[in-house]
């Protein structure tokens, strides 16, 4: 699992936010575009790419995209 | 493992019944705090219209019942059993499938249940009714699931009320039922009505408002953890439709009809994506119903498929959500006798204490 490929499809959940704003170190809370319906889609992403369900929880507990990566890479 | 396997039982014919009370989402949308307007909300869930009004679930499913019936030309005397399944019942004491069976005139030699369950309480409800009847002793039962008035007025613009029944009858040789099912208690608070129970009893406390994911509600009303509920959903439902199909050696490809739970659209599409399912043949009833919870299955198949159903035709439906809970079933139908949508207003003169 690679934290590029997992910010590439992270970011294609995103219809607005430009492609240079996702980095490891993004806080994507803070994204404009963020919503708890953008969440719903990277939920959806990251059963689907990596067989991982998170929960409400993990979300909320992650602050940059590569906390994100690092819970997924903890239950994979 | 809980797969089961019911023969010589087959549903005759399904009804339902709404109020005729129409909720258009995007004129009355009912916003308390939310992150969404209306046109967002509902894009993101599907849910345009829903049916609202002040009838319990009985309301909705005892004219349900009564139009299945005649459609069916079935004698009341005949029916021996009823399974109710809400978590809306009339009263706390009695079970309303006690008061249901004087509603309808049946037969006081009638077995009469409820059951507690919620979005995956159809197929629950079909396990009960189908095993009930598969030795003969019990011929013909009417399966009546739905969900309507809350215990406190409170409305939410994805949920719709309807009532639903579907009769089931002993038929020897019928190819029946196949089932999966499964439970994850832990995620027992995923959608809960934390106040008012025996657990926590009702107080003064219960009807104080506080934050919940940025809802003003107090503790009589449903809360449910979005997140974790669409993650359950999206990896649950494909993997107890495969389980299923490998455990009964089908090819779930083979179904003519894929009847899931009208959670949301967003969910129900990446259910139906991950399982490589036509579009054509998962019916959608969300669109002007909303969520109506264990009457989401068999509401889509009445006034979805009314005129697709003539001969033979293969279904897997797949009821989950809350508890967590969730059911899959294999099941075929000749010549289904649909009944036309019951719309439901209002008896004042009804008298109930």
């Amino acid at each position: 699992m690679e934290i590029k490929e997992f910010i590439q499809y992270f970011a294609e959940q995103f219809d607005e936010t430009d492609i240079n704003e996702f980095t490891p170190e993004t806080v994507f809370h803070d994204l404009d575009e963020y919503s708890s319906l953008i969440a719903l889609s990277i939920i959806a992403m990251i059963n689907e790419e990596y067989d991982v369900t998170l929960k409400g929880d993990d979300m909320n507990a992650a602050v940059t995209i590569e906390d994100l990566f690092n819970i997924v890479k903890s239950k994979m | 493992m809980a797969f089961l396997e019911v023969r010589n039982v087959s549903i005759k014919g399904i009804s339902a019944g709404v109020p005729r009370c129409v909720i258009d989402n995007l004129k009355e949308f009912n916003d308390y705090s939310r992150e969404y307007n209306a046109a967002a909300f509902v894009e993101s869930t599907g849910v345009k219209e829903r049916r609202i009004d002040n009838l319990t679930t009985s309301d909705l499913c005892v004219p349900a019942a009564e139009q299945l019936i005649v459609d069916l030309r079935w004698s009341k005397k005949e029916i021996d059993a009823i399974v109710f399944v809400s978590q809306m019942h009339d009263y706390i004491l009695p079970a309303t499938a006690c008061i249901i069976q004087e509603r309808l005139g049946l037969s006081k030699e009638c077995y009469a249940v409820d059951l507690a369950l919620g979005c995956s309480g159809w197929v629950y409800g079909l396990s009960v009714v189908s095993s009930l009847l598969q030795n003969g002793g019990i011929k013909k039962a009417l399966l009546l699931a739905g969900e309507g008035k809350r215990r406190v007025p409170y409305d939410e613009p994805l949920f719709g009320f309807a009532g639903t029944a579907t009769a089931l009858e002993y038929e020897e040789g019928a190819e029946g039922f196949k089932y999966h099912f499964g439970t994850d208690g832990n995620g027992y608070d995923a959608i809960i009505i934390p106040d008012g129970g025996s657990r926590n009893q009702f107080t003064a406390k219960s009807l104080e408002m506080e934050d919940f994911n940025g809802h003003q509600i107090n503790r009589l009303y449903s809360r449910m953890k979005g997140m974790d509920v669409f993650a359950f959903g999206i990896s649950t439902v494909p993997k107890s439709v495969k389980q299923l199909s490998e455990h009964f050696g089908i090819d779930y490809h083979d179904a003519d009809y894929y009847v899931l739970h009208q959670a949301n659209m967003k969910m129900n599409n990446t259910i139906a994506k991950k399982l490589k399912l036509n579009a054509e043949k998962v019916p959608v009833c969300m669109d002007t119903f909303g969520n109506t919870s264990s009457a989401s299955i068999p509401l889509t198949i009445v006034t979805r498929l009314n005129d697709k159903v003539q001969g033979l035709r293969k279904y897997i439906c797949c009821g989950f959500g809350v508890g967590l809970s969730w059911g899959t079933v294999a099941f075929s139908t000749n010549n289904l006798l649909l009944s036309k949508l019951v719309e439901v207003e209002v008896n004042n003169e009804e008298k109930w204490i």
